[in-house]
């Protein structure tokens, strides 16, 4: 038996799941916005994450309003 | 970190919306431990709710521009917190609020303001920082907010409230049919692209085997087999996402016109139902890599056009927002606060002073101006009393006004001017056709030397005739011709956009290359549409200072149109304070400063206690508007206002005609500043005064004297024109419905950007071209070469590749603008003429 046979089946089978996540994520709107998440990655808002000695310093007043 | 920056500086602008800081003025806000200067006590506020939030991050994040808010008091006025409680009564809830059984609400608003993606990011971490909110999240691309909150612990008025805070505006959002639709394409493409992506690279990848096969050698039954994968992968490519050429080929045939569809429709079924009956039959070639990836070509190619063209806003909900949400109805003697859309014909209502319209009537009592630019672009607002009809949408601006209520919903004047935007589509000349001429001939060619090949193979050798005559189809027309236009197109739209002008229809480049005439509209088009002090011209030794100081003191606490200049001056200058202010209806206003009475306004009114009494006849030209200010005894100057032309209106005027195109104006405005202006700039074909049935009228002459023509405008009544016009552009300030209903919006109102677009149509135009070419003569090639049975299945894949990448790189080509003088910035430093 030529491996060819179990092989090619198995990549129709995971072309088949792709295309089902791909529906799947197209009807739960992912694709709607194609702008944003673009941009969205590069907003540090991690500040608080970044433990403090690992902080470049800063001679500035840390008085931010909260 | 170095130095602290001073609180910055003026010529930076405004820290929120980067507008021009007035002198004397000292708003500040802390970000991030800097103190920034505002411009307004609305940018200060919007700035301090920002900052109290914690998300300081949007300012170092933005990358548009931030709209100035739309108030400009440090607190949310009183009527605008009444209207957005409206929002939480159940019955104006169950239009647009769904709720789960755990007392979750989920809503959709429409969020006005957002620029680029930051305002996204801030609007998600305020909205979703409210205690009970379950979810926010804010699309970039169509400006709505997915909301679900929890009901026991917030109330929607304090989440639209919250938007307001930090200067957007959220409204509520219906969806009506036809968004529903755009919706649901939008998804269904995308769809199909991903399918015909995923399929044709497996497809590619199995074909890859057979060639390698056919040239090395391979064993028959996995040849077989691997067909038969094939078969299965490309099933898919063909039935779904090749679907809209068949259906569109259908129509087409039905209706007697060549288009591409055709063509593309006859090779990819012809080479799918071939290739199946190749695979059946273990005899002749498969075509199915051909089929997936001319498929997947195609698909992106249409797929960018159909995302250029849903960029912009939705007309749906447009109409709606001109209307206010609610209404006071005067019931038994008492006021009540109601839903506009509960309103019936007969009922009276209560429209106060710097509130919207909100239906059709005719007015009962009270006297007051209305601001109907809205509907008209006109921005003097005109004097109505008892007995005047009075249109929703517009605005009233001095005094209470009782109305009765004539019209409702689809009966309103605002929806008849949307009527007649319906009508003039349908009498556009469809441009899109001739687009498609030539393609048809083309199509027609190859069909028939289709045609010709087979009969001729069929009387040399029959059994190779059906295979021949395929791969001349496959190896032709289709792919390279096809995409010739539409990667142009995209490029050169992807281009305009980037540069400030969105193009909405496919048709625009097009019709921009063969204009003939370009017709502007004056208010708010040529000119900036509001009034600017121009000049002031005292009559005895007072010094100009001291006359606009009193002037701006009487002035202040107006909201009639003709005030705001001088609330813009009055920032700029050191406040003087005026007392006992009354306003007269239409005529103007009388008040005390220094100890001494003044009037402003009508030079009759202002003059009554002077010597001698001054007319408009006495003002120093006629063309502007003039204002008298008078104490009792003697007139102090005369004030001279107008709306200035945009910048660089007279040149791109000038570089317009260069082109060879005729440049008109027409207005409804009928006074003397048209001539004034039309002068200034050097346009000679002015028509004034007229309606927006006739300027309708006027287009459709034109056209028929076989014109082509473009329209530029911005108001509502200018949308029945734009859509009557075979190109269309509204400027990025005019109204969302002018906007939607434009085949290109101007977005940054600089009107050079109109030569620039003009010149890359043109230089589209001769892309297109050579892409044609550059087809006609690959396929002269390849024609013969197929003809005579010499093209195998690879070559016609590779031959398609190439010639496909030999279009785009051309196209792309059209990815840089002409560098024209770079736009200056606007001069906002007010040069104010004295004698």
């Amino acid at each position: 038996m030529n491996i060819m046979y179990l092989l090619i089946p198995i990549a129709i089978v995971f072309s088949g799941l792709a295309i089902w996540g791909f529906f799947w994520s197209v009807n739960a709107g992912q694709y709607d916005d194609l702008e944003s998440p673009a941009h969205s990655i590069l907003y540090d808002d991690d500040e608080h994450l970044i433990p403090d000695d690992a902080k470049p310093k800063s001679t500035q007043p840390q008085d931010k309003a909260e | 970190m170095n130095a602290q920056q001073e609180p910055g500086n003026n010529d930076q602008g405004c820290y929120h919306c980067g507008l021009d800081i007035p002198l004397h003025s000292n708003f500040i806000t802390l970000i991030k431990g800097k103190a920034q200067r505002m411009c307004c006590p609305g940018c200060q506020a919007v700035a301090q709710a920002i900052s109290d939030g914690g998300l300081e991050n949007y300012y170092k994040h933005r990358t548009g521009e931030t709209r100035s808010p739309e108030f400009t008091d440090l607190s949310i006025p009183e009527q605008l917190l009444a209207e957005l409680a409206l929002y939480d009564q159940a019955s104006i809830q169950k239009a647009f609020v769904s709720e789960s059984e755990d007392g979750v609400k989920q809503a959709v608003l429409v969020i006005e303001g957002i620029t680029c993606a930051a305002c996204v990011w801030l609007l998600e971490h305020q909205i979703s920082n409210l205690p009970g909110v379950t979810k926010a999240s804010v699309n970039l691309t169509n400006h709505r907010a997915q909301l679900s909150w929890n009901n026991d612990e917030i109330q929607l008025s304090s989440i639209l409230t919250s938007i307001y805070r930090i200067g957007y505006q959220g409204h509520p959002y219906h969806p009506d049919k036809e968004e529903q639709m755009l919706a649901s394409e939008t998804r269904k493409a995308t769809r199909r692209l991903g399918i015909a992506g995923v399929f044709c690279m497996q497809v590619m990848m199995l074909a890859m085997a057979l060639y390698a096969g056919e040239m090395q050698g391979i064993e028959d039954h996995l040849v077989n087999f691997i067909r038969w994968a094939s078969f299965v992968l490309a099933t898919p490519v063909v039935i779904y996402s090749a679907r809209p050429f068949f259906s569109a080929a259908v129509r087409d045939i039905k209706t007697g016109h060549l288009t591409m569809d055709v063509p593309v429709s006859l090779a990819v079924g012809g080479a799918y139902l071939a290739s199946i009956w190749a695979t059946v039959t273990a005899s002749g070639e498969v075509y199915y890599d051909s089929v997936t990836m001319f498929t997947f070509f195609l698909l992106i190619g249409r797929f960018l056009e159909m995302k250029a063209r849903h960029r912009t806003g939705r007309a749906g909900n447009s109409l709606l927002n001109l209307l206010p949400a609610s209404a006071t109805l005067l019931k038994d003697g008492e006021e009540l606060m109601v839903p506009a859309t509960d309103l019936n014909i007969g009922d009276r209502i209560l429209v106060k002073p710097g509130h919207t319209v909100p239906a059709d009537g005719i007015i009962l009592t009270g006297q007051s101006s209305i601001d109907e630019s809205a509907l008209t672009g006109e921005y003097l607002p005109v004097s109505k009393a008892g007995g005047d009809s009075i249109v929703g949408g517009t605005f009233n601006v001095e005094n209470p006004l009782q109305i009765e209520i004539t019209q409702v919903g689809a009966a309103t004047q605002l929806s008849a001017i949307v009527r007649l935007l319906e009508r003039a589509h349908e009498d556009k000349p469809k441009a899109a056709q001739i687009a498609d001429k030539l393609a048809g001939y083309f199509v027609a060619a190859v069909l028939l030397t289709a045609l010709v090949v087979g009969i001729s193979w069929w009387f040399i050798a029959p059994e190779h005739a059906f295979w021949i005559t395929l791969s001349v189809l496959v190896v032709t027309c289709p792919c390279a011709l096809s995409l010739a236009t539409p990667t142009a197109l995209t490029v050169a739209t992807g281009t305009l956009r980037q540069n400030g002008l969105l193009i909405t229809r496919g048709h625009v480049l097009e019709s921009l290359a063969k204009a003939t005439h370009i017709i502007f509209d004056k208010t708010g088009t040529l000119t900036e549409g509001n009034l600017s002090l121009q000049s002031v011209i005292p009559f005895g030794e007072t010094s100009y200072e001291h006359t606009l100081a009193i002037a701006c003191a009487l002035e202040a606490h107006s909201e009639h149109p003709i005030a705001k200049p001088f609330h813009v001056q009055a920032k700029l200058m050191e406040p003087v304070q005026a007392a006992e202010i009354t306003n007269h209806v239409g005529l103007g206003l009388e008040g005390e400063v220094h100890g001494q009475r003044y009037f402003i306004g009508k030079p009759a009114f202002a003059s009554r206690h002077c010597l001698t009494t001054l007319s408009y006849d006495d003002a120093p030209d006629d063309h502007g508007q003039w204002l008298l200010l008078a104490s009792e005894s003697e007139p102090v100057a005369w004030i001279g206002l107008s709306d200035a032309p945009r910048k660089q209106a007279k040149n791109t005027l000038a570089q317009l005609t260069r082109m060879g195109l005729q440049v008109e104006m027409l207005t409804g405005d009928s006074s003397a500043a048209v001539g004034h202006i039309a002068k200034e700039l050097g346009i000679e074909n002015i028509i004034s005064g007229v309606s927006p049935e006739q300027k309708l009228q006027h287009i459709q002459s034109l056209q028929a004297n076989g014109a082509r023509v473009i329209m530029v405008g911005d108001g509502i009544n200018d949308i029945p024109v734009l859509a009557g016009a075979q190109t269309s552009i509204a400027m990025g300030s005019a109204t969302d419905l002018a906007k939607t209903n434009a085949d290109a919006v101007l977005i940054s109102g600089e009107l050079q950007r109109l030569p620039q677009a003009l010149q890359l149509a043109r230089k589209n135009q001769k892309i297109i071209r050579q892409n044609l070419g550059w087809a006609i003569f690959y396929n002269m090639i390849a024609l013969p070469l197929a003809a005579m049975g010499m093209i195998a299945p690879y070559m016609a894949a590779i031959g398609m590749s190439a010639s496909s990448l030999v279009v785009v790189g051309n196209a792309l080509r059209l990815s840089k603008l002409a560098r024209a003088n770079r736009v200056e910035s606007p001069d906002q430093s007010r040069k104010i003429t004295t004698p």
